[in-house]
């Protein structure tokens, strides 16, 4: 079965959503949008850093989001900018950098197109198992950190005060998030990853009277976008990745009309 | 359960400094089991920050702050604003920091008056029922200490002295120790042990005044209130001028309170007006 290009981005677009999902609604709650695009566009240091030093990509980009995610912790404390200036600073300049780097490598020429958008159709049965080894240990320690991340979520002193430690929760948060990216982007692109992570949990939201039900919906909404993207590629033959966060997009914007209507019109019954 | 006679929670001459500002400074305070301490001061005197320090949510720059082993708390802060973007409903924020069962959330609610709003969303509540959702969810996680920052804001005057009534009243049932911030700086809860008055550092402290008997106060207050509240009286020493400087009982007027003994926290003491610190770093109290 798996031996179908079709069905190996099917399976490996299934894996990612599930995780994406239940990640991206603590990027919504918590107002960090800009956060995922800094880490993404580390990625493309990343990638250069694996070309130069000829290790695993996946490996590579994880490092280099997970150094970008830590610097911004630390940068917080010492630098006296705001959040989001910082994380203009690192993001660009992660970007910057790899492109930089790229280009000095003369000797490699990689698909830029691929990697700004990705290629779910080129995964291979070896990159459907990191994706579902990686995604199983990302939502095992997502279930292990939820109570006090969620807490810190809805009040950092709170927490705190209350013996949840919220600074490891955030630290183990950005862990995931960099493993997420790190396998995301093949799948979607480094371009595209915070649509992946945004747009299923900013639909979920109109749809869950809870966190975790939220979280639940948003990784179906993820898996839909993905299933419908990839057959709407296949349909009119159009680029993937963006075929997929075209579909979330319609997803989102179906979810927008109608239910508010039906809601009202079932307020008004009892 | 802590059964040990010390005290739950200590600042020993604790302080924070922020870019060269002392927020709060050489600030002594105990609170023991069953017991509840008031904090009051101005705006910008303090009195979060102490508590924030008493809580271990923040370090003293100086002096220590210690707490009982194993402490359990509850916190009401001040201000929680909750994303609209996140699906919360009283039940589910009953249950943010330990599990409770249906019977231990139901009486924490009931015992706040809201179990009616049990599955209203936390953002659609009002600034009073916010404050009961707040305390419902402290209380029910039985702590050793239960810390109130402002807990009566956007309450109204019987609402207040409900809530006073309640706090008293799981101070009794608990047995917990209660630290309490409140943003009146003359009428406090009456079944506070002892009042601690800060601006930047403790001005004067003491026991209120109980007012229930004054024929005066329960005309003001009414007879529920009166039981309810007291009357602090300030026994200050110097007096925080509007441009941040301080004047002395002896009429002298200094840039400052703080002095590197710490001289002010005993009130029947001479004072030798060498204050020899420039400074901004008293926590201005104009504001």
């Amino acid at each position: 079965m798996l031996d179908d290009f079709f069905v190996r981005a099917i399976v490996a677009g299934t894996g990612v959503a599930l995780v994406a999902g239940p990640l991206g609604c603590f990027i919504v709650w918590r107002r960090l949008a800009y956060f995922g695009d800094t880490l993404s566009h580390a990625a493309l240091l990343g990638v250069a850093i694996a070309f130069l030093l000829e290790i695993d990509v996946t490996l590579a980009v994880f490092v280099v989001s997970m150094t970008v995610a830590l610097s911004l912790l630390w940068l917080q404390r010492r630098a006296g900018l705001s959040a989001d200036a910082l994380l203009g600073l690192l993001s660009h300049s992660a970007l910057a950098l790899g492109l930089v780097a790229l280009a000095f490598m003369t000797w490699v020429r990689i698909d830029l197109m691929g990697l700004l958008f990705g290629d779910i159709l080129a995964v291979s049965k070896a990159d459907i198992a990191a994706i579902y080894a990686g995604g199983a240990f990302v939502l095992a320690v997502l279930a292990w950190v939820w109570k006090p991340l969620f807490a810190a979520t809805v009040n950092p002193e709170l927490a705190a005060a209350e013996g949840m430690r919220p600074e490891r929760a955030n630290v183990v948060f950005m862990l995931l998030l960099a493993i997420v990216v790190a396998i995301a982007m093949k799948i979607v692109g480094v371009l595209l990853i915070t649509a992946l992570l945004i747009i299923p949990a900013a639909t979920a939201r109109r749809f869950a009277a809870g966190p975790e039900q939220m979280a639940l919906y948003a990784a179906l909404f993820g898996v839909a976008a993905v299933v419908g993207g990839l057959f709407a590629s296949l349909e009119w033959d159009t680029p993937s990745g963006p075929s997929i966060v075209v579909t979330a997009l319609a997803i989102f914007v179906a979810g927008l009309i109608p239910v508010r209507g039906l809601i009202k019109r079932q307020e008004g019954r009892t | 359960m802590l059964q040990m006679p010390q005290s739950l929670v200590r600042l020993d001459k604790a302080g924070v400094e922020r870019a060269g500002r002392w927020l709060v400074r050489d600030i002594d305070l105990e609170v023991e089991r069953g017991e509840i301490v008031t904090l009051i001061g101005p705006n910008g005197s303090g009195k979060s920050t102490t508590a924030r320090m008493a809580l271990g949510v923040l370090a003293p720059s100086e002096g220590r702050a210690t707490r009982a082993a194993g402490l359990r708390v509850g916190y009401v802060p001040q201000k929680v604003a909750v994303d609209w973007t996140l699906p919360l409903t009283v039940d589910r924020f009953m249950t943010l920091t330990n599990p409770l069962s249906r019977e231990e959330k139901t009486a924490a609610l009931e015992s706040t008056g809201i179990a009616h709003l049990a599955h209203a969303e936390v953002r659609n509540l009002s600034g009073g029922e916010f404050q009961r959702a707040l305390l419902a969810r402290a209380v029910a996680r039985r702590p050793d200490l239960l810390v109130l920052d402002e807990p009566v804001q956007g309450v109204d005057f019987s609402g207040e002295i409900a809530l006073y009534e309640l706090i008293a009243d799981i101070r009794n049932h608990l047995h917990c120790g209660v630290l309490l911030i409140s943003h009146d700086l003359h009428v406090v809860m009456a079944a506070t042990d002892r009042v601690i008055c800060l601006n930047g550092h403790v001005c004067c402290h003491g026991t209120p005044q109980v007012v229930a008997e004054s024929a005066e106060y329960r005309q003001l207050f009414g007879a529920r209130g009166a039981a309810q509240l007291a009357v602090y009286q300030h026994h200050h020493d110097h007096t925080h001028l509007p441009d941040g400087r301080v004047r002395h009982a002896d009429g002298t007027v200094t840039d400052h309170c703080f002095e590197e003994d710490g001289h002010h926290h005993g009130h029947d003491h001479d004072h030798d007006h060498g204050h020899k610190e420039t400074g901004k770093g008293d926590a201005s109290d104009a504001r």
